[in-house]
C-alpha cells in the first residue's frame, strides 16, 4: 500500500506527459488532488490497510517499503507543503509551458521526497536522497537568472561533496554488515560496537546529511539557494526538501542504524546549538526578506537537531513536534513573501514601512508565522519549543536548554524587527499604490496560519507529559 | 593482488591528472582512463557486470558528451591557460601528497575483518537482482533520469530556441 504513495504520482506524470492539450490543462488540478489525496489518506487511512499488498499490481512491483508514526508525519508535511506550492504555481508562474515543465519538477520532487520516508534500506535512501537533490538543483536554476546559476551551482557542488560522504559512509557499512536493510544494519553495529571503521561511516554520513540540510557549519549554499529560486521553489526548498533530505534522514538513520552514543549525543547537540545562535544573529543581519527567512531557517532546524540530540523519546517526540511547526510557519512566511515580492516588486525590507495598511491579510497572516518561529505562546511554535527545552532539562543539558531559551529571544528580536520594518509605522514611500495580494496568494496563506493557530490552541488538550 | 594494487595505482594518477591538467579535453581523457582502469579492477574483484557497465557507459558515453561539450567552449588563450595553470597548481599542489599521505596511512591502519560471505561472485543472477531485490533502486532510477530529461527541457532547450 505505501508503493501507492510513489507509484500513483510516477504514472500520473507519464500520462500528462503524453502529447495531448488536455493533459497539459489537468496537471495542476490532478497535483492538488494528489496533494490533498496523500494528506487525508495518511490521517483517515486505517492502519490495517497499510501493510496490505497492491493486488493485482503485486507481482510487478516488490517494493520494500516501511511505514511508522513518524513516516506518516512526515507524509503529512509533504502533502500540506506540496498543496501550497502546487496551488500557487497557477498564480506565480504565468507562462502555461513553463508552468507545466515546474509542476512535472514538483510531481518527481513529490516521488523523491515520498520515497525518502519510505524506504527501509539505505542504498534505496541515497537514491532517493539523489533524486530529490537533482529536482532541488532544477528548481533553483529555473529562472536561469545569474544568481539562480549561481545558487545553485553551489548547491551542486556542497550537495555533491555530500553525495560521496554517504556514498563512502554506505560501501564501508556494507563491508561490514553485508547488508543495507535498516533492520540488519542494526544488528551489525549491535555486534561491532567498537569498530572505528563504522564510527568512521557514521562520521561520513552524519557530515553528508549535515551538508544536504544546511547546518552550521555547511550553510553556505543555502542562504543563496532559497534566495535565488523562484517564490514557489522556495516554499517547497525551505518548507519540505532540506527538512526532509537532510533532517529526516538523519533522525532515520540514526534510530534505525547507528543508535545514540555519548559522543553522537554532544555533536548532535553541538551543532544544533551553534546553527540555532550563528543561523539567529545572521538573520538578525539581513535586510533582503528572503534572505533572513534563509538563515532563520538554519536557526529553527537548529532546535529540531537539539531537541532530537537529546537522545531520549521525549527530545525525539519534542524534535518530530517542531519539524512539523517548522515546515508550516516557514512555508507561510515564504507565502508572505512571494505576495509582498509580487505586490512591491522588491523584497528590500529597507524600502518597505506600514504595509499592513495595504496588505492586512499578509501582515496578519505573517504576524503568525513570526510570532510561532519566535515560540510565542499560545501559537503551535511555542508548544514545540517548551517541549524541547523541557527534554532538554530533562535529559541534564541544562547548558543547551539555556542557549535554546535565549536563542529564542533573538528570533524574537529578528522577526519582530523584519514585522516593525515590513508591516508596521508610516507607509514608506512609493508604496501608496500597493494592493493587498489576490487571493491565490492569500488563500494558502491564510490555511497555514489558521493550522498554526488551531494546534497552538488545542496544544494543551492532547499534550501528556 | 600485486596486479590490483598496481591498477589502484594507476587509478589514483590518473585520476589526480584529470583534476590537475590544464586542458578540459584532457580532463575528459583522464576521466575516461580512470574509468577504464576501474572497470579493470571490478572485473578483477568479480563485478563482471558493473564492470561492463563501467566501461560502456563511464568510460564511453559520459566523455563522449563531455567532449562534444567542451568543443563547443570557446578555448582559452595560451596567456590565460597558463595563469590558470598557476592558480590551480596553487589550489591542489598539497592534492597529490595528501593522496600518497593518506594511503600510506591506510596501508598502515588493521581493518576490522569485513562480513564474509560477501562477494559479487555470490550474486550470480545479477539481473533478477535487480528486478527483484532491488526494484526499488531501479525506479529510483528511472525517477532521476525523468529529472535529467526535465532538467534539460527547462534550462537548455528555451535557451536553445532563442
Amino acid at each position: 500500500m505505501p508503493a501507492l504513495f510513489i507509484l500513483i504520482p510516477l504514472l500520473s506524470l507519464m500520462l500528462l506527459n503524453l502529447p495531448f492539450g488536455l493533459m497539459r490543462r489537468l496537471i495542476y488540478g490532478w497535483g492538488i488532488l494528489l496533494c490533498l489525496a496523500q494528506f487525508f489518506s495518511v490521517i483517515y487511512l486505517p492502519l490495517g490497510l497499510w501493510g496490505r499488498d497492491l493486488g493485482v499490481l503485486a507481482p510487478f512491483f516488490k517494493l520494500d517499503l516501511g511505514v511508522d508514526n513518524f513516516t506518516r508525519l512526515m507524509l503529512i508535511c509533504i502533502g500540506i507543503v506540496s498543496f501550497t506550492a502546487i496551488f500557487l504555481v497557477r498564480y506565480l508562474i504565468l507562462e502555461e509551458g513553463k508552468r507545466f515543465n515546474f509542476l512535472s519538477l514538483l510531481f518527481l520532487a513529490l516521488i523523491g521526497l515520498n520515497g525518502v520516508v519510505l524506504v527501509e534500506d539505505i542504498f534505496s535512501l541515497y537514491v532517493f536522497l539523489e533524486v530529490v537533490t537533482v529536482c532541488s538543483f532544477i528548481i533553483i536554476a529555473f529562472s536561469r537568472r545569474p544568481d539562480a546559476l549561481e545558487g545553485a551551482f553551489k548547491y551542486v557542488i556542497l550537495s555533491g561533496i555530500g553525495s560521496m560522504m554517504l556514498l563512502a559512509a554506505i560501501a564501508l557499512i556494507f563491508i561490514f554488515s553485508g547488508s543495507t536493510n535498516f533492520i540488519e544494519l542494526s544488528a551489525a553495529v549491535k555486534a561491532l560496537p567498537h569498530n572505528w571503521l563504522m564510527n568512521f561511516a557514521l562520521a561520513l554520513f552524519l557530515s553528508g546529511l549535515l551538508i544536504k540540510s544546511g547546518m552550521v557549519p555547511f550553510h553556505g549554499w543555502l542562504a543563496d539557494a532559497y534566495t535565488a529560486a523562484g517564490p514557489v521553489g522556495s516554499i517547497f526548498l525551505a518548507g519540505i526538501i532540506t527538512k526532509t533530505v537532510g533532517i529526516y534522514a538523519l533522525m532515520r538513520v540514526v534510530i534505525a542504524v547507528f543508535g545514540f552514543s555519548a559522543g553522537l549525543i554532544q555533536v548532535l547537540l553541538f551543532v544544533g546549538a551553534l546553527s540555532i545562535v550563528v543561523g539567529a544573529l545572521l538573520a538578525l543581519a539581513q535586510d533582503d526578506f528572503k534572505r533572513m527567512l534563509a538563515y532563520s531557517s538554519i536557526s529553527q532546524v537548529g532546535y529540531i537537531l537539539l531537541g532530537f540530540g537529546c537522545g531520549s523519546a521525549f527530545g525525539f517526540i519534542a524534535a518530530c513536534f517542531h519539524l512539523f511547526n517548522h515546515a508550516i510557519f516557514k512555508s507561510l512566511l515564504f507565502v508572505n513573501s512571494a505576495a509582498l515580492e509580487q505586490s512591491t516588486g522588491s523584497r528590500d525590507m529597507r524600502s518597505m514601512g506600514g504595509l499592513a495598511q495595504k496588505m492586512p491579510f499578509t501582515g496578519i497572516t505573517s504576524i503568525i508565522g513570526a510570532l510561532s518561529a519566535a515560540g510565542l505562546p499560545p501559537l503551535a511554535g511555542f508548544w514545540s519549543k517548551l517541549l524541547i527545552i523541557l527534554a532538554l532539562w530533562f535529559s541534564g543539558h541544562f547548558l543547551y536548554a539555556a542557549i535554546a531559551v535565549i536563542a529564542s529571544l533573538l528570533t524574537l528580536s529578528y522577526m519582530l524587527s523584519m514585522q516593525r520594518k515590513v508591516f508596521f509605522g508610516e507607509l514608506a514611500i512609493g508604496m501608496e499604490n500597493i494592493r493587498e495580494a489576490r487571493f491565490g496568494l492569500l488563500f494558502p496563506a491564510i490555511l497555514l496560519a489558521l493550522i498554526i493557530v488551531l494546534i497552538g490552541v488545542s496544544a494543551p488538550f492532547w499534550i501528556k507529559l | 593482488m600485486r596486479v590490483d594494487i598496481f591498477l589502484l595505482i594507476i587509478l589514483m594518477a590518473a585520476a589526480i591528472w584529470t583534476v590537475m591538467t590544464r586542458s578540459l579535453l584532457r580532463s575528459a581523457i583522464g576521466l575516461a582512463l580512470s574509468s577504464v582502469i576501474l572497470a579493470m579492477l571490478m572485473y578483477r574483484l568479480g563485478a563482471k557486470l558493473a564492470a561492463v557497465v563501467e566501461l560502456s557507459v563511464c568510460a564511453g558515453l559520459i566523455p563522449v558528451i563531455f567532449v562534444s561539450t567542451i568543443s563547443l567552449t570557446e578555448p582559452l588563450t595560451h596567456k590565460e591557460v597558463l595563469q590558470q595553470m598557476k592558480q590551480r597548481l596553487r589550489r591542489f599542489y598539497a592534492l597529490p601528497i595528501m593522496v600518497i599521505a593518506l594511503g600510506i596511512i591506510l596501508s598502515l591502519l588493521r581493518f576490522p575483518p569485513p562480513v564474509t560471505g560477501i562477494s559479487a561472485e555470490g550474486i550470480k543472477d545479477a539481473p533478477s537482482v535487480l528486478w527483484n531485490l532491488r526494484q526499488i533502486d531501479l525506479l529510483g532510477q528511472v525517477v532521476i533520469i525523468l529529472c535529467g530529461v526535465f532538467g534539460v527541457v527547462i534550462l537548455l532547450k528555451e535557451e536553445f530556441k532563442q
